[in-house]
């Protein structure tokens, strides 16, 4: 599988070039939310806005009304933690263009609890005229640049960097609420988002060949989320909906699932995967998503619990998965 | 010394505004009042003096609440046609302490830009003459309720209207209180590293908040010293004199920001308002007797 570096930092100054509404505001962490590469190329478009996030998206918000776009890049906690009041008043009250790139979702750092945004798309996906979108490879990384500027109104981004594999063809961007539809099958649904969509490949791979037969979604679309697909997806499955996500199971794509199964009458058993009710700590990402059981063995457990059987896989076999690049099933289905 | 003519418009508006916002304290049996007393010179002399607002056809009747902004919501306006459609080279105002929305309302009346008709809908239901204003609200456009936000929007106008080439400037009225707020100096900081000079604030220092005198809720002093330290041309004066306030407004092109520190009276020209000190920030009549007093005083201002 093809891996990228630092796509973003790449991908931003390409697809700004010739869009001058185009603004870009940091927070002392430029260069680890990969802007360094913009603020080099269109340093009259990069606004140095210090340790100091209120004033940044209150200040964003402003530029936003001018008719300017502006790119707000820090640290997902430091967006809707530290600045949640003024997301909500300057921002979103006003329907303001303005669009925040969150880096660090979920456990995705060492930097233990305080880097660590497990709570973000709970608070963001409840405040009105929000749209929130999560990247889960390095085609959804560059691909979310037009899905966001075409939303008129505030965009929350779960945004990954460094190192990034291309799950999902360059050809085949992220589009607004559209689920990606990875596999078909009907004893088991799984909708992943994010980096657990790759864990969730390798899992649904071995429960494939173990003859279990499973529907799996990748969500990048977190509000809004009314694609019939995903109704489809788990009003069939004869053993349940498993949601798998870098986020408390609160809140975040397990509730979406819960709500949607519970308004349209689905009726059908969830279980939630993701950090179950508490903060996390400093350590890999790797030992985190183990820890969490957000990883391929936690997915691959609960669908023997869903199923009610063992199915004898060892963390060795999950060791030795390769996950190729995944084309949706999305379009050959004509969803 | 003859007072220039302006300056006796701004004296005369400011009675006004107290008196139409003592008839609406009284009207609905409290009220910003404190508020009015403290800073009717000050807004009198900004719409009358020192901003180059663009002008308005005819004063504006408020329009009923159009709902919150959305994308769906296609029928929303802000309150800033009442401070006209600017030009480039036009000024732009921002109210910060949303709940000075009352001598807002009253300042555009006198200076002929709202109905006076406007009034009779305040913080009535349904209408957009609301008692904390949001940016719907006559006179408004950005929603500064939740303090300290203002400024920041404002600075962020201030830079998308240099980025325009806009040679406007951007006016920010604030309270006192509001430098007690952490966003407050964020915005401070933010404003004079940028080099806008093109923004400035007017400072009401009422020494008032919600809880009393400001010295003894959390001290803000000395404000002059700490926003210069902070990059910006800071001047301190009078804030009951046109003249001292208009003087102060004058633009360097020096690439500070301006901040002009007025210092006021929460009970100017209502004298009785002194009997509740020292908590002034909101009016309410404990007896008929007290609401009678008010009543009488009306008369008198």
């Amino acid at each position: 599988m093809e891996m990228l570096s630092r796509a973003h930092a790449k991908n931003l100054v390409t697809w700004a070039k010739d869009k001058p509404k185009v603004l870009v505001l940091s927070a002392d962490l430029t260069s680890s939310c990969e802007a360094d590469a913009f603020s080099v190329a269109y340093p009259e478009r990069f606004f140095s806005m210090g340790i100091a996030e209120q004033n940044m998206l209150s200040f964003a918000a402003g530029l936003a009304r001018e008719g300017f776009m502006p790119l707000v890049h820090t640290f997902a906690v430091f967006i809707y933690r530290r600045a949640y009041d003024q997301v909500a008043m300057s921002v979103a009250y006003a329907n303001a263009n303005v669009k925040m790139f969150g880096f660090l979702p979920g456990i995705t750092t060492p930097g233990g609890a305080t880097h660590q945004a497990i709570d973000d798309v709970a608070l963001m996906r409840t405040l009105p005229n929000m749209t929130v979108l999560e990247t889960g490879d390095a085609t959804e990384v560059e691909s979310v640049l037009d899905v966001m500027a075409a939303v008129e109104g505030p965009v929350y981004i779960r945004m990954l960097r460094g190192e990034l594999p291309r799950l999902f063809p360059a050809s085949e961007p992220m589009q607004l609420d559209q689920p990606r539809v990875l596999s078909r099958g009907n004893d088991l649904t799984v909708l992943s988002s994010g980096l657990c969509t790759e864990e969730a490949l390798k899992a649904v791979a071995l429960l494939k060949s173990r003859g279990v037969s499973v529907e799996h979604l990748h969500i990048s679309t977190l509000k809004p989320c009314n694609h019939p697909a995903l109704l489809d997806a788990m009003a069939n499955p004869k053993h349940g909906v498993l949601t798998l996500e870098n986020h408390l199971t609160t809140g975040g794509l397990g509730s979406i699932a819960a709500e949607k199964i519970a308004e349209h009458g689905l009726g059908k058993k969830l279980i939630r995967l993701g950090l179950q009710d508490t903060f996390s700590h400093g350590a890999s990402k790797a030992y985190l998503m183990r820890e969490h059981g957000i990883d391929a063995l936690g997915l691959i457990q609960a669908a023997e619990q869903a199923l009610g059987t063992q199915l004898n896989i060892r963390p060795e076999d999950i060791a030795q998965v390769r996950v190729e690049a995944v084309h949706s099933a999305a379009k050959a289905e004509g969803l | 010394m003859t007072e220039p003519k302006w300056a006796n418009q701004v004296r005369l508006a400011a009675r006004h505004i107290r008196r139409r916002v003592l008839e609406h304290t009284l009207k609905h049996n409290g009220g910003y009042m404190s508020q009015a007393c403290s800073s009717a010179e000050i807004l009198a002399t900004l719409y009358l003096k020192v901003m180059n607002l663009a002008p308005v056809d005819k004063p504006l009747r408020p329009k009923p609440f159009p709902g919150v902004p959305s994308r769906g919501n296609r029928a929303y306006f802000t309150g800033a046609e009442f401070n006209g459609r600017p030009l480039a080279h036009q000024d732009r105002f921002f109210l910060s302490p949303a709940h000075y929305a009352l001598v807002l309302y009253a300042v555009l009346i006198e200076t002929g830009r709202m109905d006076p008709c406007g009034l009779d809908d305040f913080n009535r239901d349904g209408s957009s003459v609301e008692m904390i204003g949001a940016e719907h609200s006559p006179g408004m456009e950005v929603t500064a309720g939740s303090l300290g936000q203002c400024l920041s929007q404002a600075a962020g106008i201030a830079l998308g209207r240099r980025l325009k080439g806009e040679s406007g400037r951007t006016w920010v009225f604030m309270s006192d209180g509001e430098f007690q707020i952490g966003q407050t100096w964020e915005a401070l900081q933010a404003a004079s590293f940028h080099r806008l000079d093109r923004l400035a604030i007017y400072v009401d220092i009422n020494r008032q908040q919600c809880d009393g005198l400001v010295t003894n809720v959390m001290a803000v002093e000395p404000l002059q010293d700490r926003l210069q330290a902070f990059g910006w041309r800071a001047e301190r004066v009078a804030g009951h004199n046109p003249n001292a306030l208009a003087a102060a407004a004058a633009l360097l092109d020096d690439g500070r920001p301006l901040a002009v520190l007025c210092d006021t009276d929460p009970c100017r020209g209502l004298s009785l308002l002194s009997q509740n000190a020292p908590k002034l920030h909101y009016l309410r009549f404990k007896t008929p007797d007290e609401r009678e007093t008010y009543r009488r005083a009306l008369e008198l201002l």
